[in-house]
């Protein structure tokens, strides 16, 4: 079964013969390596979160060797690590581009860290895959964002929250750390909100520094902002590992999610694998992937990590997925174009089609970003997701939000 | 001549009551295989059948046994085996999964099991139910609730249950029962009373004066309540500053050391502590594992700074610039050698059961991780007093930091002296992880958040100064925690910041400067 359906999409995407052999490691021809640049920080604070996303790139990269490389050429990973220092983003970058000369980069989890990358890739015509969800509000010629933006994350699971089964929330508390991101993301948030109707006065907004350890003050404050006799929930954009201090208080002050429910979208398995997520039952997460996601790609995806890193307890995330996903768009792209030019893979790329672990057909739109589905989760106790919620199908990207002003002469 | 009618009535309501129960039962049941509202629907019919069978389907919903076949057919799981819901027939579990809830369910689960165990023959069930019952608050609990209440003989129970009651008699539809429950609830100083107060506001706009002048009473009581959580919530913070500041006072205040590593000795007694927390886990010791840590960091990070002071640091006596490059540097070796050996995930410290959830003092909610570490920064304090002040080794440091060359020619060995102290140092900072790895998270970076908070503590409480020390980190814990709420966490750390650099202006040496000779040494 397994091998029939690989076949048939292997002749689906045209590679022929190269998988017709699957798993059996074929005589490379002759010719240079195709280069595939990991640019994710192994040290600091972002290590945690970005250190599985390198080897998730590592595992593609064996695995598609094992398939037989790429147009009869070998791939070779080149990583560096930019060691959660943004200006050192764009160094590493340009040593990427200049130096190992690659062929693709895998890399960046921060904005801040894209933001500093975007002008080295735009200048040396490189070509940049960014795997995680983000605020929007940007589209680069080199760069294809296989993450979520605003609209297929943030807004869904606000109407989540507004709707029936989250609670029919009527005030909410918008907490995040202080940087681009959640600002940007509440801002379209808030706005979102008044067009719905709601108050100023019924809209909380928080932000706290990095590794922010001591919720004791904000998480009284939202207990007081919603003893208002309106229906409260959170939305969480808080960032990195301050989530974990931050749930432990809300724990700790006894909020249980059927009374304050609380949304985050930078919380995945990853991170619910280091805390003691009893108390968290019932909180919410909005993904386009969770690792209880049931599909064939999936079990196969999860089988594949657990291979690769040697441990079978080891969980999959949504970063990973889109790391994954836009893997398999480039070696599509890259075979369908016959070349790793980027200009012409660029081309190629939009438009390709991958059956992702979410269970979907996601597909590249012509804006640089992918339709994917959107999930919203509710944390169990052992720290893995029970979806309670997703929409139909893939959902097309708005990179542009309609809820910035600034955006309403922008072509869409 | 009227108990015989009533009697009569209860004799008739006995009977007609089973009858009637079961076909609410019955037919509530088919929506517990439905989408989240239906469940959520079912639930509340369950809650309110009041039928004996209810309780243990809704108890086994709620903790994932009640399971579904694709059909649709309902299995109850237990210990004792899978059965039918309807019929009871034993079968087997098969392709069957747990019917799931979400939040909507959840909460309705907890009104309809409250309403169910209300006349629970357990205390602890029967004060969860009131508890349970006045988060649902439905005008049908207010029989149930009022039975309770005449039964009931624990006074802690009977506050709840009133309280329940209260809020249930809110959502009665008479305007008089109401005012029972608004004036009930006035007396009562909560922030989910005010919550419910408001909320009826909205709906029943007749008693709106009665309702704000309720609410005014609450509010009024919780302001004060609220400026002492404020006020505890900086003692803790300040707690924590403490804490992290000590070792810094011993090796930064006593002995002129700018020790950038200090941080990372902090880290060195989480990852102790997590250690410890490892090796024991298991055996019988398990439970004290925490306790067991804080020795155990304190030797750690005592080792590692002793270690530091004999090799690097005695070089660099009298040129703070190289040693605060030198020790920085150190600082980013040990944290990248932490990351190397237990990787960059953070660890998870398990807080011990005695740590978790809030204590309740005089009607103040007090979250207890938090009172514990209060608690420990004390006796930490404490102790580096007494050793500093009545041990042998604190007269030698003594000694040795006001008069070096004298001290040696009484017969110190003042090498001896510099080690330890900087070990102590780093020990107490050790410590201080152990407390620190209950409230943050234990990763390689956990010492650079409190590195700049320490110098921060021990330059402003006045360098050398112990009570300094406890004074600047209580003050700028509650500065801290009185201007979050209207700066914003981000401007209040400013505001300090910027607060402590105007008094540095005026007052160089602190708030507690040495005087005397020992001052210019």
């Amino acid at each position: 079964m397994t091998n029939f359906t690989l076949t048939r999409r292997g002749v689906i995407a045209g590679l022929g013969a190269a998988l017709a052999t699957p798993g059996i490691p074929s005589a490379f021809a002759q010719g240079a390596p195709i280069k595939v640049g990991v640019l994710h920080s192994l040290s600091g604070t972002m290590a945690i979160s970005e250190t599985a996303l390198r080897d998730t790139v590592l595992m593609m990269v064996e695995d598609q060797n094992r398939k037989g490389g790429l147009l009869g050429r070998r791939l070779q990973a080149v990583v560096v690590d930019p060691a959660s220092n943004w200006p050192l983003f764009a160094e590493k970058a340009r040593e990427l581009l200049q130096v190992a000369k690659v062929d693709v980069t895998f890399g960046c989890w921060t904005s801040v860290s894209r933001k500093s990358v975007l002008p080295v890739f735009e200048e040396l015509k490189g070509l940049l895959f960014y795997p995680v969800q983000y605020e929007g509000e940007e589209q680069s010629p080199n760069i294809f964002y296989t993450g979520a933006a605003p609209n297929q994350q943030a807004i869904p699971a606000l109407d989540y929250l507004l709707g029936p089964d989250g609670g029919s929330a009527k005030r909410i508390a918008l907490l995040g750390t202080d940087y681009v991101y959640p600002r940007t993301t509440n801002r379209i948030l808030r706005n979102y909100l008044v067009s719905k109707g709601f108050a100023a006065a019924d809209i909380m907004e928080e932000y706290t520094p990095f590794g922010h350890s001591d919720w004791q003050g904000i998480v009284s404050s939202v207990k007081r902002f919603a003893s208002a006799g309106k229906k409260t929930a959170i939305v969480s954009t808080i960032n990195g590992d301050a989530n974990v201090p931050f749930y432990r208080e809300l724990g700790n002050q006894g909020i249980k999610a059927e009374d304050i429910p609380s949304v985050a979208f930078s919380v995945g398995e990853e991170e619910l694998a280091g805390i003691d997520a009893r108390p968290l039952v019932g909180h919410l997460a909005a993904w386009n992937y969770f690792m209880s996601v049931k599909s064939q790609v999936n079990d196969q995806f999860i089988a594949m990590w657990r291979a690769y890193i040697k441990n079978p307890r080891r969980v999959t995330n949504d970063p990973m997925e889109a790391t994954y996903t836009g893997f398999k768009m480039w070696a599509q792209a890259v075979t369908a174009s016959g070349t790793t030019n980027v200009a012409d893979v660029t081309k190629a790329v939009i438009g390709q089609k991958v059956a992702a672990p979410s269970g979907y057909i996601e597909e590249m739109g012509a804006n640089h970003h992918l339709s994917k589905p959107v999930m919203i989760g509710e944390i169990q106790a052992n720290g893995q997701f029970n979806i309670v919620y997703k929409t139909p199908g893939a959902v097309p990207a708005e990179n542009w939000s309609p809820y910035i002003p600034e955006n309403a002469n922008r072509r869409r | 001549m009227k108990r015989p009618i009533l009697g009569l009535l209860l004799a008739m309501l006995l009977l007609v009551s089973p009858a009637r129960a079961q076909d609410a039962f019955t037919t509530a049941l088919p929506g517990l295989a439905g989408s989240f509202g239906q469940i959520a629907e079912a639930v509340e019919k369950l809650g309110a059948s009041a039928d004996p069978r209810a309780l243990p389907l809704l108890q086994a919903l709620q903790e994932g046994r009640l399971l579904k076949r694709e059909d649709g057919t309902l299995l109850l799981q237990t210990d004792a085996g899978v059965t039918e819901v309807v019929g009871g027939r034993p079968t087997e579990v098969g392709d069957a999964e747990a019917v799931r809830v979400n939040n909507r369910v959840r909460g309705a689960l907890r009104g309809a099991l409250g309403s169910l165990q209300i006349l629970s023959t357990n205390p602890e069930e029967r004060l969860k139910a009131a508890e349970d019952v006045f988060r649902s608050r439905s005008a049908q609990n207010i029989a149930p609730l009022e039975a309770a209440l005449a039964r009931e003989t624990i006074p802690a129970i009977r506050t709840q249950l009133e309280l329940s009651l209260a809020a249930s008699r809110l959502a009665s539809p008479d305007n008089a029962v109401r005012l029972q429950g608004i004036n009930a609830l006035a007396e009562v100083t909560d922030q989910n009373a005010r919550a419910l107060l408001l909320e009826t506001k909205a709906q029943v706009p007749d008693l709106a004066r009665q309702i704000d002048g309720a609410v005014a009473k609450i509010e009024g009581r919780l302001r004060v309540r609220q400026m002492v959580e404020t006020f505890f919530q900086g003692l803790s913070l300040g707690s924590v500053l403490l804490l992290a500041a000590l070792g810094l006072a011993v090796t930064f205040g006593v002995m002129g050391v700018i020790n950038m590593a200090h941080g990372e000795m902090v880290m060195l007694g989480a990852y102790a502590t997590y250690m410890v927390q490892e090796a024991l886990s298991g055996t019988a010791l398990a439970p004290f594992a925490l306790p067991l840590a804080i020795p155990a960091a304190f030797l750690l990070a005592a080792a590692v700074g002793a270690v530091l002071e004999r090799g690097l640091i005695r070089y660099l006596y009298g040129r703070p610039l190289e040693t605060l490059l030198m020790t920085f540097g150190v600082g980013m070796i040990l944290q990248q050698a932490v990351r190397l050996i237990f990787g960059a995930q953070n660890r998870e410290v398990v807080s011990p059961a005695w740590m978790q959830g809030t204590l309740t003092l005089g009607g103040l909610s007090l979250t207890a991780n938090r009172v514990w570490i209060i608690v420990f920064g004390l006796l930490v304090l404490g102790l580096v007093v007494a050793a500093i002040r009545y041990t042998r080794f604190g007269l030698e440091m003594r000694a040795v930091v006001q008069n070096r060359r004298i001290a040696a020619t009484m017969g110190i060995r003042t090498g001896r002296v510099d080690a330890l102290t900087f070990a102590f140092g780093s020990g107490i900072a050790g410590m201080a992880g152990v407390a620190l790895s209950q409230i943050d998270n234990v990763s390689p970076n956990l010492g650079t958040g409190y590195i700049i908070d320490s110098f921060m503590v021990v330059v402003f409480g006045g360098v050398g100064s112990l009570a300094g020390t406890l004074v600047g980190a209580l003050t700028l814990g509650v500065l801290n925690k009185v201007m979050e709420p209207y700066a914003g966490a981000v401007l209040a750390k400013v505001v300090v910041l910027v607060g402590i650099m105007l008094f540095i202006q005026r007052r160089p040496r602190g708030m507690f400067a040495l005087k005397g000779r020992a001052a210019e040494a």
